[in-house]
Formats: structure tokens, sequence, C-alpha cells
């Protein structure tokens, strides 16, 4: 509750939170609302919004309805935000925990690797992952992961690295804890809220990279991805700008949502840093 | 100082070795080879004889282990390889188009740096008041904001409405533009892009700032400089500014990497022939060996800068320059 | 005597939401010139808010209401801001506690002295590193053209607090707020920088406020002394009065807190060594890619000491002495590169991880920071129960144990359902002591118990600590900086310094005569030494 509260003193972070629910919510409703496959020959191509009210946000050059994509791509972007997140956290606190725990050769050699990943533009590796591996929306989806986990990684390193240095952290040793329990038991739940927060730039980051990939055609052409529809509109950009212009929208609402939520949770969480 | 900036130098050896090693390794996964990438250009229909000579001829026929050994060797004496869909060593195909990335991102940095220092000053200073929450939210607008949907944007308003500014290329195809006027020319072809690419990291560089600065606002030296009598602008200029501008030339070495990649999709909607560029067409092309290539040239770009970054870190702060003193 | 600074009625608010509404109630002061009034109390007590009121640097959620702060005839409360930056640092200087984090990190010392004369002068540049060339001179740093050019990180922490008193005196102000200024330093730099202060203030005639929570410092400088508690003046005179005849009950037991410097009698405990260290030492390598600029710390350096059965050896040094790594050593969280640590004959240096988990329980410890020793996202009944659990015990009966302790160590065992926030520091000390001793340990070493607590506080504790080594028969071994604490419990007492024991034995004899100079100049450094047997002598 005392959480709820510090949370909904921000008005940015309400907004957030509210806009957040919305791309859920059309998340949820696009099968109910449009239950037609979004991919579907539906119209005359290239009709303006509202010149149609069928097609309330026009068509696309394909004749297909962009309001049925833009909900349909919610589902996408919020899927691939949520497990390509959960892949790159999941390995990153397993890599810095360890690194920034037993420190020493362990963490010369994680670091390198991270340092490896970081030194690679993260864009061009995923090029090149879905280059090999094709470009299938769950294969994406797990190469956004893999490309994103360093920052979390080095996230979680640094808490423990002040962390276990911590005389609670001593404490647990002398008391002949063991070092998993010691990890994962004592020390993550205090270094987890920081990287808990950071979790909404790796998503806010996952969004963006797929869209650009599928800007770019390389991601998955069978889904309904707002870059998908993005890509598209280029064809037809200088006179029929909206079908470029509507699916960016979408995509810059739901990036925003998610870092005001983040925000929110970081000021929430941290008292102390309220307003930073 | 130098010699720490080298130390770190050396450090990243490993991490190289570790990127070509993986990379080239990974590419073995790919379905197809430049091979069949080549015949399929030259409209499909193998036939076995001329592909088995092709393949010995680019060394294909060697096991991996023989083929990684082989293209390291190569690498150590700086030959990249031949790109069979360009005709050219890749190395010049890289050069040709090193020059327009090289100057979209020196021109993006100092665009997100000088402003995102600038607005993250005045938050800073007005923080919780009208000019701190228009920053902040202008800050996470940008950062909100697809790239390649913000340039397609800027083209469909400053390049097809208003007309102020070219849509795309590096600069005026044959009008033989010499001097001056064609450093201009190619100027105004990189506003747009430049704006594009850098607008993201203006958003983090301004975020990172004002952090930093109420951050290092709270720390005891502040107060002394206070006590001393200083007024609140030398207060920032003299003890705040140095301080809190460290987080932010960290944040330019972790984020060179981004910002090369960034410049794929920027480079695709400007039509501008650099790296990215390169990158995207090899990868459709499946042009390995260029591939390949461009991850060379971009880590060994990122190092760089790295490299640059440590330097300047050293120099604004003396407690690095000490660790290497002895 | 005329008055230099006069604070009447200063009243300053709170933000809503706070313990209390003030942080200053009808705060009226007066100090004069030439003398060094001292402004004791303990944390909470206002002192530091005072100080930062009238140089108006008020953290921005608190704010002056009432009352006049009256300087060189003007309102200080009612100043414009141009005003007020005037006299900051040339008027009304001041010095504060960490010397680590007052200066610039990134600007040279001599840089950040020599502005004081660029703001508030028009020296040229060449006269500006003259006089911050004096000034260095004057407060006795070594080599002074080299601490010019230093940066902070370069200079000790005794050298740091000089440079920042050479900046505060820069200007010749007229009043010097000093914001406990050594507290953060060894007992001995300590005691050159309170003699540096009254020298200087002596000469220049500045007139010094004082701000400290230790009643040795009162009555090693003070003129005249005013006592706060919860934002009120309680009591103020002329420090022998004060010291010797307090008034106000809360004086009172602000000076009975501090400890006697004289040991009690001495304790009868067992002549068989319980644990016995033989020629223990550890060795820190750090830097050096490929051998080059490494930097070797030799922490603890042989150092041989036993620890009779049922008896208490302290071990004191300075920061930097290895008396904290010894400590580590002995729990093994630190592996000693040799020697033999010795449990009742067990040697525990070479033991396997396993086996060192499983023998944990005869040995436990008691941590410094009591913020930062409890865990806090446990409950602190799970806390002191973790131990028993980990080694064998039902849940529910560590737990229902865990009760009991707390009974134990004077805490209410209907609050182990809370988290270590809801504690103040004694009280997590306390939780950090039924945490020990829920293993049964035969051992216990505590390292700086007390040394982060109020000096009221700090009694209590100790107090706790001998009772239950009288009750449970526990030998203990206890890490100290300071000789006060030291005195109060030990039975045996061993001296460390950079890495070594220079001298040990019974504290009775250490204490009356003392062997070995640093020894002697640690005792002679202690503040408020004369004070101390003086009243003895009355007692």
């Amino acid at each position: 509750m005392r959480f709820l509260r510090a949370y909904a003193r921000s008005p940015a972070a309400v907004v957030g939170l509210l806009l957040l629910l919305l791309v859920i919510g059309m998340a949820i409703s696009a099968d109910w609302l449009f239950p037609r496959d979004p991919l579907a020959l539906a119209g005359r191509p290239l009709q303006w919004p509202g010149a149609n009210p069928r097609f309330w946000l026009g068509t696309d050059n394909s004749g297909r309805d962009i309001a049925a994509q833009i909900f349909h791509g919610a589902r996408v972007a919020l899927l691939i935000g949520l497990v390509a997140t959960s892949i790159a956290v999941v390995i990153g606190i397993v890599i810095g925990a360890v690194a920034g725990f037993y420190g020493g050769w362990v963490d010369d050699v994680l670091m390198r690797v991270t340092e490896a990943f970081q030194t690679l533009p993260n864009f061009l590796l995923l090029l090149v992952l879905v280059a090999v591996f094709g470009s299938e929306i769950s294969t994406v989806v797990v190469a956004i992961g893999i490309v994103s986990w360093p920052a979390p990684a080095r996230l979680t390193r640094a808490e423990f690295l002040t962390l276990r240095s911590r005389e609670f952290v001593e404490a647990c040793r002398t008391l002949g804890m063991r070092d998993a329990q010691i990890i994962f038991r004592e020390i993550l739940p205090n270094a987890l809220p920081p990287v808990i927060v950071y979790a909404s730039v790796v998503m806010a980051v996952a969004i963006l990279l797929e869209s650009a990939l599928a800007f770019l055609r390389l991601s998955d052409p069978n889904v309904s991805s707002w870059g998908n529809l993005i890509g598209l509109g280029r064809d037809v950009l200088r006179v029929q700008w909206y079908v470029s212009a509507i699916p960016g929208l979408a995509i810059l609402v739901t990036v925003l949502a998610v870092s005001l939520v983040g925000q929110g949770l970081n000021d929430a969480l941290n008292p102390r840093l309220r307003g930073r | 100082m130098l010699a720490l900036a080298g130390r770190r130098l050396a450090a990243s050896i490993p991490s190289l070795l570790i990127i070509l090693v993986g990379m080239f390794l990974l590419l073995q996964l790919a379905p197809g080879d430049t091979v069949d990438a080549l015949m399929a250009q030259m409209g499909g229909g193998g036939d076995a004889a001329l592909m088995a000579e092709l393949r010995a001829f680019y060394g294909l026929d060697l096991s991996v282990p023989a083929r990684l050994l082989n293209y390291l060797w190569r690498l150590v004496q700086l030959d990249l390889g031949f790109s069979s869909i360009y005709g050219k060593p890749v190395a010049t195909v890289i050069l040709e188009r090193l020059p327009a990335t090289l100057l979209l991102m020196t021109a993006s940095l100092s665009f997100a740096f000088f402003f995102g220092l600038l607005f993250g000053v005045i938050a800073a200073r007005r923080v919780n008041r009208w000019p701190d929450t228009v920053i902040s939210t202008l800050g996470l607008v940008f950062y909100a904001t697809p790239s390649f949907w913000f340039g397609l944007m800027a083209i469909v308003l400053f390049s097809v409405h208003l007309q102020w500014l070219p849509a795309g290329g590096m600069e005026s195809i044959g009008e033989g533009l010499t001097g001056i006027r064609r450093a201009l020319d190619i100027a105004l072809h990189f506003v747009l892009p430049t704006l594009t690419l850098g607008l993201i990291f203006l958003a983090i560089y301004l975020r990172i700032m004002r952090a930093s600065m109420l951050e290092v606002l709270t720390l005891d030296f502040v107060r002394t400089a206070r006590a001393k009598g200083l007024d609140e602008t030398r207060v920032i200029t003299r003890h705040v500014l140095r301080n809190a501008m460290l987080p932010m030339v960290t944040l330019i070495g972790l984020q060179a990497g981004t910002m090369l990649g960034g410049s794929v999709v920027v480079e695709s909607v400007f039509s501008l022939p650099g790296l990215g560029r390169l990158a995207y067409e090899a990868v459709v092309q499946r042009d390995l060996n260029t591939l390949l290539g461009i991850v060379f040239i971009s880590a060994l770009l990122v190092i760089l800068v790295n490299f640059c970054v440590d330097l300047l870190y050293a120099k604004l702060d003396p407690r690095i320059a000490k660790e290497t003193g002895g | 005597m005329s008055a230099i600074l006069s604070i009447e009625g200063l009243t300053v608010a709170l933000p809503r939401g706070a313990d209390r509404p003030h942080a200053l109630d009808d705060v009226t002061l007066e100090l004069r010139a030439g003398e060094i009034l001292c402004v004791v109390g303990e944390s909470g007590s206002g002192k530091s808010m005072t100080a930062s009121a009238v140089m108006r640097l008020l953290p921005d959620n608190v704010a002056l209401t009432r009352g006049r702060i009256l300087f060189g005839g003007r309102d200080l409360a009612a100043a414009e801001e141009e005003e007020m930056r005037a006299i900051r640092g040339a008027g009304i200087a001041m010095i504060f506690q960490e010397p680590m984090t007052a200066l610039n990190p990134l600007r040279p010392v001599g840089d950040q002295i020599g502005e004081m004369f660029r703001i508030h002068t028009d020296l040229s540049a060449e006269q500006i590193r003259a006089r911050t060339l004096a000034l260095l001179e004057d407060v006795r740093i070594p080599d002074p053209a080299l601490a010019m050019r230093a940066y902070p990180h370069e200079l000790s922490g005794g050298q740091r607090q000089r440079a920042m008193i050479a900046m505060a005196l820069a200007l010749s102000p007229r009043v010097l707020i000093a914001d406990e200024p050594t507290t953060a330093l060894d007992v001995t730099t300590q005691a050159q920088i309170l003699s540096l202060i009254r020298d200087l203030q002596r000469r220049l005639g500045t007139a010094v406020l004082f701000i400290t929570h230790d009643f040795g410092v009162v009555a090693e400088i003070a003129d005249r002394v005013a006592v706060m508690q919860h934002g009120v003046v309680v009591e103020q005179g002329e420090a022998a009065a004060v010291l010797n005849s307090p008034q106000h009950p809360y004086t009172k037991a602000l000076i009975a807190a501090v400890p006697p410097l004289a040991a009690p009698p001495p304790r009868a405990f067992s002549d068989e060594a319980i644990l016995k260290l033989e020629g223990v030492s550890k060795t820190y390598r750090t830097g050096g890619f490929l051998g080059r600029n490494r930097r070797v710390t030799r922490a603890v350096r042989d150092v041989s000491l036993e620890l009779p059965r049922g008896g208490t050896l302290g071990i004191v040094g300075e920061s930097g002495s290895g008396k904290s790594t010894l400590a580590r050593c002995v729990m093994r969280l630190i592996r000693p590169d040799t020697g033999a640590i010795r449990l009742d004959g067990t040697d525990l240096a070479t033991q396997s991880p396993a086996q060192h988990r499983a023998s944990a329980r005869r040995m436990q410890m008691v941590f410094q920071d009591p913020y930062a020793s409890l865990n806090p996202r446990r409950r602190v009944g799970e806390l002191v129960a973790q131990g028993p659990i980990i080694h064998g015990t039902p849940r529910e009966a560590a737990l229902a144990r865990a009760k009991s302790l707390f009974a134990l160590v004077g805490l209410d065992p209907a609050s182990t359902d809370r988290y270590p926030h809801e504690f103040s520091g004694g009280q997590r000390q306390r939780i950090g002591i039924a945490r020990a001793l829920a293993l049964e340990p035969e051992v216990l070493v505590a390292d700086e118990p007390v040394s982060a607590l109020d000096v009221s506080v700090q009694a209590q504790v100790l107090k706790l600590l001998a009772e239950l080594r009288q009750r449970l028969g526990l030998s203990i071994l206890l890490i100290t900086h300071d000789l006060r604490v030291a005195v109060q419990v030990c039975d045996l007492v061993a001296v460390m310094k950079d890495g070594e024991v220079v001298e040990s034995g019974p504290i009775g004899r250490v204490f009356e005569a003392p062997e070995h100079p640093y020894t002697q100049s640690l005792l002679a450094a202690v503040p408020g030494r004369e004070f101390q047997a003086a009243r003895r002598s009355r007692l």
C-alpha cells in the first residue's frame, strides 16, 4: 500500500501506467474488435483515415485495415518486450551475480565476454543472428534477448560488488551459510530493485529494436508488427504519409509508457532519489 | 595517463578475439555460403564442378578450425578477404563506406553531447519547475521515438512539404560542386540524419547529466564551496560541472556500439552510402566475408572511441591518472 | 567581553511528517570575541543545524521561521543572499566533519584555497600563490609547496583537514565554525588538529563555534559550553563550571557516560587459552597488470596472541593498523597467508570450506555498523533464527529461541516480526548480538561494536556485553579504535600499529605504565585526559 501511494504521487508515473494499460487493453481486445486476420485484404488500398467509416485509421498500400494492424501489433510489441526482456534480465542477473560475488578470475572471464558483447554494436549482432537463424518471430525475440543482456549484467555485478562486502553478508558467512543461498536468498533481493527498474529500459529498447528490424524487412513478415507497417508505408511516404505515421505513434506511446512506469517504479523504490 | 588508456586498449584484445571467433563460428551456421550467394546472383542453376572449384578458390573446402585459423592469420595481416558480391577486396569496399559513417557519428555525437549537457544543466538548476518539466518530458519523448520513424517524418516535413532540406544521399549528384560549396552541400545533406541518429542519445545524455548534477549538488564539497561565499553560477561552473560530466563521459564509451548500430537504420532511411547500410546489404545478399569485415571494423571503431574516452576521463579525473602513476 | 555573534530565539521548522516540528526551538547563544564555544549534543540534537542556520546554508526542506542572528551589526536571518555571500568565507568561515569529501576531488588543494582570495579580494595570481603557501605553512602541513599542487586524494585525512583549516582561515574571518572537525580522524591526528585549532585561535583572536558530541574534546578546548538536546539549549556556561558541576540532568547523563580512562580491578579468568593465533600474516596485492605498478600492503604481520577462556582480549589500533583484517582472518572471512588460528587446538586457517561451515557455530561475530549488518529485507526474528536453522534446528524451534534471545539482550520478544529499519542503532546492535549468541558460541569476536553509536548508548551496549560474558561464560575478542572502550571491558589488551602488535599485556598494566612509545602517544592523545584524571581523583 505504501508503495502504491509513493508511486501515485508522481503524475508522470500515473500517466505512464494509464498509457500502458491502454496498450494492454488494445492487445487484449484485438481479437474481439478485429476478429479477421489483420494481414488480409480488407478494402480499397490507401484510403485516408476518416475517409471510410469502416476503416477509421485508413488502409495501407495493400488494402489492409491499419486499425486492425495497430491493435494486433500491440500484442506483438508487448510479447516481444516481455519475452526478450525476461531472457536478457535472467541471463544478466545470473552472470552479473556470479561475477560480482566471486570476483577474481571468474569475474575477469565473465566481464571479458560482457565487454565483447558491448564492443560489438548490438544492432549489427542482431542482423547477423537474424541472417543466420532466420527471421521467424520466435527467433527474433530470442535474438533480441541475447543482444540485450550485457547492461543488466553489469548493473547486477555493480550491485553485488557493493553488497558482497556489506556486513550482513559477512554475518551470513560467519553463520556457515552456503554461497548459493547467500547469492540468491540474501544478496539478490537487495540487488533486485535497480535491476527491475532497468528492465523497463531493456523492454523499451527491445520494442525499438524489433520495430527497426521489421522496418528493414528483416523481421517476421507474417506477423502484424508496427515496424512492418512503417516499412511498407515508406513506399508511399511522399503522399500517404499516414501509413507510416500512425504505427510510429503507436510505438512512441508504448515505449513512453514503459519508460514512465520504469521511472515511477524507480522513484517509488528509492524515495531518496525522487525527482532525478 | 597514456599508460592507463594503453592498458585498457590491451585489455580489449581478448574481447576482440572473442567477437571474431564467435562471429566466425556463428556464420558457419548460416544457411548457404558465399558461393551459393554468388550462384544465386548469377541466376541460379549451379554447375557442381564450377561450384567446387569456386569453393576451393575461396578456401571453403577446408575444415572449420583450419578456416578460422586462416581467417585470423589473414586479419593479422589486415587482409579482410574478398567480397564476391562487390567484386573487390572487402577492405576496399569498407574504406569507401567509412567516411559517411564517421561523419554521421561525429556529428551526431557532438550534437547529442553538447545539447544533452546544456539541457541537463538547465533542467537540474530548475529542478521540478517548468523548465525541468518541459526538458524532462521532451527527453522522454525523444527517447521513445523510433529513430527511423522520426527520420521518415522529418523527410515528409522538411523535404517534401517545406523543401528546405534534401531527403537523402550524401551530396547532390551531377552538379559538380567543389570546395566550400561542396562542403556546404554535404553539410546540408547531413542535417536530418544527424538529428535522427542523435535524438535518442541527446535524450539519454540529458537524463544522465541532470541526475548526475543533482547527485553532485548534494556532495559535501559543494557545501564547502557555498560556505566560501561562491555564487551559485560559480559553484556550478567551477565545482559541479566537471564532476557531473564524469558519468556522461563514461556513457559515451558504453554507447559507441549502440550508436554504430543505430547508423544501420538511419543510413538506410537517408540512403547514405555508409558502413551501416553496407552491413544491411551484406545481410540481405549473404555476403558473409563483407559482414565479418564490418564486424571487425566496427569493433575496432568502438575500441578506438573507448580509448579516446579513457584519455578524456583521465584528463578530467586526477584520481584515475594516479592509479597508474605508481 | 563583547559578543561577536549572537543567536537570539532562533527557530527552524522541520518539514511536515518529521518526528518533531522544530529542528531548533528558540535557540539563544552568544559567541564572544576570542573564545571557543563548544556546542555539544548527540545525533539529532540540532547542533549542526545551528551551524547551517548561521551560514544560511540550510537544506531546502527546512525553514528559518523565527529569531535573529546578529553578526557585525547585521541580522543574518534577514540578510539578502548577496550580503550573505560576502560574509561567508570572509566574515564567518566553516570547516566540516569529513575531510575526505569536503574538498573537490578534481581540483588541486592550492587552487581551492586560492579561490577564497579570488572570490573576496583583488589580489594578483602571484600574491594569491604566496598567501596560499604561507597559509599551508601556518597549518603545519608537511611540504607545503607539494601540498599546494596535490589533489585531495593524495593527502591523508589529517592533512586534508589542515588544508580545510587553511582555507577557512585564509581571510582571517572573525568567526570560525567547526562542525565535528575531528570526528572522522584517528585519535592521534585528532589531538594534533585540536591543538592546531587552539593555537591558531589564540594567535589570530578568531572566535570559534565548535560543534562536537564528545565531552573529552570539550574538556580539551572549550572556554564555554552549550549543551543541546532535541533542538533546545538545555544548559550553557563556563566550561569548567559545566564540566565539574552540571546542572541539567541531560548534561549530567552525558558527562557520566564518558567512560573513565582507568581500568577496573582485574577479574579472574582461566589460564588456558581457548583461541591461539600463531604467526598470522595477510598481505594484499592490488593493481598490477603484467606485474607493473603493483602495490603490496602488509595488512597483518606475524601476529601471535592468546585469548584465555572466559577472558576478554582487546585489540586497539588506529585506522590502517590491520585490526579489522585480523578479526576477519580469525573468522575466516579472509584466509590468512600464513600462520595458524587454533580454536581449542583445531587449526581453523587450514580447514576446508565445508569443515569451516560446520565449526562456524563455535565462534561468532558482532559487526560495527548496525545499519549494514542486518539484511534490511528480513524480519529480525528470522535473522536471529537463521544460524540455528542452517545448522539443523527446526524453523519453529529456532524462531521460538529467537524470542528468548531477544529477552536476553534486553529487547521486547514480541518485536521479532518487525524489520531492522524499525529499530534504533543501539537496538540493532542488540539484535546483532542476539544473532551471534543464537549459535551458542564459545568465542565472540566483536569488531568495533559501539563505534557507530551515541555515547550514552555505547555505555549500555558495553554493559550488556560484560553481563553476557559473565552469564554465558563467553570469551571475547574486542576490536576497537577507542582506548576508552577497551578499558571498560577488556582484561588483556594488544596495541596494533601497521599490522604488528607493538605491545600487549593486562589492561591495567598497559594503561598505567605503557612501554612502547606508540602506546604512550595513543594514551596521551585521548581527549580530556586531565579532566578525566581530575574527575577520578574527586570520586
